[in-house]
């Protein structure tokens, strides 16, 4: 059980202790109630026992089985509540960071623009995550440092932690949120203080880099989830070379030739079940009609025009 | 059944065609309505669960896409949840059993009863419906959590409505069953004298309806904010989203113990008679089905420990969930010590009953590990929970029903099947069901999420091995079920009481006659006597 030994923050300990005794006391009772079945069955078989004892109850049992159960989930309970307690008060100095979960990716914001995909944290270093969605309920799960809180659409919710082992570690979504809810991965980045702050001095740089309003568009609305802008084929067709591309589109006539030109491309957007380019599933996307600015459309052709003139 | 001379008249034959079935109001028949319909939509989940199992063993896509396979935990869940196993125990042999072991002569309003079975018919047709109305493919899971599930498609309203009309067909059987119990059990049966399962359909009975209407509010809420754009849950809107999670588990949580309460009742009759020894601690396990329908109200909120809750409601609901677990440790215990110093006979009805015992075990276990709120923040949501509730509601009520149908099986057919075929078959059930589930756990200890299409290759050997266990599984069913079937018709016939029961439904011919009783029978003293009859 790699991730049960494996403690990455300072709360994994508090968890693994209720783990512990919650396991080891449903070990002990499964084997001895197993146990304790199969000696009734081989001691008290109808072949060895044809006079069955006819006792029905006995107050003084029940009592004992009542009673030492009940204490025994109290301290499982106490166990539970104390290692989770210190997950509720964060530290009034804690490094926030603002995590925004959408369909189906994660950013993570470090104030001023900053915007990384990857969470990367200081080592030794209290951080608070303020959890926001961007759409739909989503989850944010760091296995190894025991964490977990929702993201929910209009909650302000929070989680923190201090990271006490250098390294990399899964992030998960673990709210069903749609098609590619086992793709809202990411990964957390622990490392050294100063390290760190040469990492933020630079996502800086990074994050300055001029990025086109459109692709800006196709990010924010998760066309490139379905649609890559590398030629592969993920559930749609790719964005690449898209302008002016020859496809055949099933219709609900039949089969046509097609040359993406900009009147295709806004039909797709805003009637993307019209015309389906051959291969690909029909009624996976929704229609944008009414819900996209006409603005916004121009930009997004923009941006299909501009990079066919790169080429 | 075709009537033939050398047979006496029973509730099988006395009355022949489709249509006497469809249109018949006695209890028995109606019991087997709902059995058969539970039997086809069961086995087409169960190939649903297979198909997805397949889709598993590798990660990455192996035998459909993401949008199927999202598709296919949604109907599974769909279809097990509110068609199976809601109605499921108390349907079939609440139904076919509770008015003969009361010694009546049928429920208290048999007609109605009909009438709940095409409620619950109509009900299923419409969830199917919903998944596909609108040109939608299903995707939102059997949750619907909002924002998503309003997000993807109108159907939620269509689903929560079909989740409401079987709910309403419970609601029917309920009212159905508890005016039975308090109006016609037979002269000198108190309640003390009554059997321990129709106690448990009793508590049963009284969270079916009381928790029910919840879904209903629900559901009105719903359709307030799609058509008037009142914003109750939406945040576009307004709304909360989580208020929606809330109201849904008011009502699906109980719903549990909707579908378990009956298999423990079920088991509670078969361990006295295969050890021909009085059930130990009568009135316990009474109280701790009141106990369990009670309390099991106010624990809900053990769903949404991470869904932003205040702290104080995740410590009181984590508490709560810590105190329901009594009262099943108390049935285990009682159960046990029923079978202690008894002539215990290793039938097929006791292998499932003792199988019982220890798939609930580890699923309560596991419970607890999931109700604690340092470990549930590691656990919820991941494939742990997953393996967690199939050991609770497969394992439990799952092999609840079996160990029932196998118990009781004689009596609705008058036929034996094959105890060779029903070991075997067991052995693959058993073993299947283990292997799927178990390595779940262990995976979802890591953190492997659940309702994940795709998985980080580590948790490759965890997946592979639950989808072997599946293939087992799945032949062990097949296996059990086909010698049920086979037998129904063609097994050799049973005799009366094979098993040596007390209670009063091996008094009567097997099978039972059209009313169940020529006379209804005095009751002078408690039930599982094994040294005095049942009736005077």
């Amino acid at each position: 059980m790699e991730t049960l030994f494996n403690q990455g923050s300072n709360l994994a300990g508090g968890v693994d202790r209720a783990f512990i005794f919650i396991f080891s006391i449903a070990i002990f009772f499964t084997v001895g109630i197993t146990a304790l079945m199969i000696y009734i069955l081989v001691h008290y078989s109808r072949k060895k026992n044809k006079n069955p004892q006819q006792f029905s109850g006995n107050t003084k049992l029940e009592i004992a089985w009542t009673v030492i159960p009940l204490i025994i989930v109290l301290v499982m309970f106490y166990l539970g509540w104390s290692g989770f307690a210190p997950m509720r008060k964060v530290p009034a100095d804690a490094m926030q960071v603002k995590v925004i979960g959408r369909m189906w990716t994660w950013d993570f914001d470090y104030g001023n623009g900053k915007i990384s995909k990857e969470l990367v944290v200081p080592y030794q270093k209290d951080v608070k995550l303020n959890l926001f969605s961007a759409d739909v309920n989503h989850s944010l799960f760091i296995p190894a440092f025991r964490v977990k809180e929702d993201v929910i659409p209009g909650y302000n919710n929070y989680l923190w932690f201090r990271p006490i082992k250098k390294g990399t570690f899964d992030i998960y979504c673990s709210e069903y949120c749609g098609l590619a809810h086992s793709g809202m991965v990411a990964k957390v980045v622990v490392m050294d203080s100063l390290e760190f702050k040469g990492w933020l001095a630079n996502l800086k740089a990074t994050g300055n880099q001029p990025e086109h309003p459109g692709l800006a568009l196709l990010k924010s609305n998760t066309c490139l989830t379905c649609h890559s802008l590398d030629g592969s084929k993920i559930v749609g067709p790719s964005f690449k070379g898209l302008f002016g591309r020859k496809s055949t589109v099933v219709t609900d006539a039949g089969e046509k030739e097609i040359v993406a030109d900009e009147a295709y491309i806004r039909r797709s957007i805003e009637e993307p079940n019209a015309e389906v380019v051959k291969g690909y599933m029909k009624g996976l996307m929704q229609p944008y009609k009414g819900k996209i600015s006409e603005a916004d459309l121009n930009t997004i052709v923009d941006f299909f025009k501009s990079e066919n003139a790169k080429q | 059944m075709t009537y033939t001379s050398s047979e006496p008249l029973n509730y099988l034959n006395h009355k022949t065609g489709l249509w006497s079935w469809l249109t018949s109001s006695d209890h028995k028949r109606i019991g087997l309505l709902y059995l058969y319909a539970i039997t086809i939509f069961f086995c087409a989940a169960a190939i649903l669960g297979l198909l997805m199992r397949i889709e598993k063993m590798a990660p990455g896509q192996t035998i459909m896409t993401a949008q199927t396979y999202n598709g296919m935990f949604t109907i599974h869940g769909i279809i097990m949840i509110f068609i199976v196993v809601i109605p499921g125990l108390a349907a079939v042999f609440g139904n076919i059993f509770l008015p003969i072991m009361i010694g009546a002569r049928d429920v208290a309003f048999p007609k109605l009863n009909l009438f709940s079975w095409y409620i619950y018919i109509f009900g299923a047709i419409l969830g199917l419906y919903s998944q596909f109305a609108n040109g939608h493919s299903p995707d939102t899971g059997w949750t619907f959590y909002v924002p998503y599930s309003a997000e993807a498609s109108s159907n939620v309203v269509i689903a929560l409505t079909a989740a409401f009309v079987l709910g309403f067909s419970s609601i029917l059987t309920g009212l159905n069953f508890i005016v039975t119990i308090h109006r016609m059990r037979a002269p000198g049966m108190t309640w003390f004298r009554m059997p321990l399962f129709p106690w448990s359909l009793y508590a049963t009975a009284w969270i079916q309806i009381l928790a029910t209407p919840i879904i209903g509010i629900t559901l009105l809420m719903v359709m307030a904010e799609r058509l008037f754009h009142i914003g109750f849950f939406d945040p576009a809107l307004g709304g909360d989203p989580v208020l929606y999670q809330h109201l849904f588990w008011i009502y699906s949580h109980p719903a549990v113990y909707v579908m378990i309460l009956p298999a423990m009742g079920v088991v509670t009759e078969i361990f006295p008679t295969f050890s021909q020894k009085p059930v130990f601690g009568y009135v316990p396990i009474v109280f701790s089905s009141l106990a369990i329908a009670l309390v099991g109200y106010f624990v809900w909120g053990h769903h949404m420990f991470t869904s932003g809750m205040s702290y104080e409601s995740r410590w009181f609901f984590s508490l709560l969930t810590f105190i329901v677990a009594i009262p099943s440790a108390i049935k285990v215990f009682n159960w046990l010590s029923t079978m202690y110093g008894g002539s215990v006979d290793l039938k097929p009805p006791l292998l499932y009953a003792i199988s019982f015992i220890f798939l609930f075990t580890i699923g309560g276990f596991t419970g607890l590990a999931l109700g604690s709120l340092a470990t549930n923040i590691q656990l919820h949501n991941t494939d742990f929970v997953v393996a967690h509730f199939h050991y609770i509601i497969f394992g439990g009520m799952g092999f609840g029903f079996f160990a029932g149908i196998h118990y009781w099986f004689p009596k609705i057919y008058g036929r034996m099947y094959n105890f060779k075929w029903a070991y075997i078959s067991w052995g693959f059930l058993f073993t299947g069901f283990n292997l799927l589930y178990f390595p779940l756990f262990v995976i979802g200890i890591q953190g492997m999420p659940r309702r994940y299409f795709d998985y980080d290759p580590k948790f490759q050997t965890g997946e592979f091995l639950s989808t072997i266990g599946a293939f087992i599984l799945i032949a062990g069913l097949a296996g059990m079920i086909s010698n049920l079937v086979y037998h129904a018709r063609k097994g050799p016939k049973a005799e009366a009481n094979p098993w040596h029961g007390v209670t009063l439904e091996w008094q009567v011919p097997s099978p039972p006659p059209h009313e169940n009783f020529d006379e209804i029978p005095v009751i002078t003293h408690e039930p599982y006597l094994f040294d005095k009859p049942a009736t005077k």
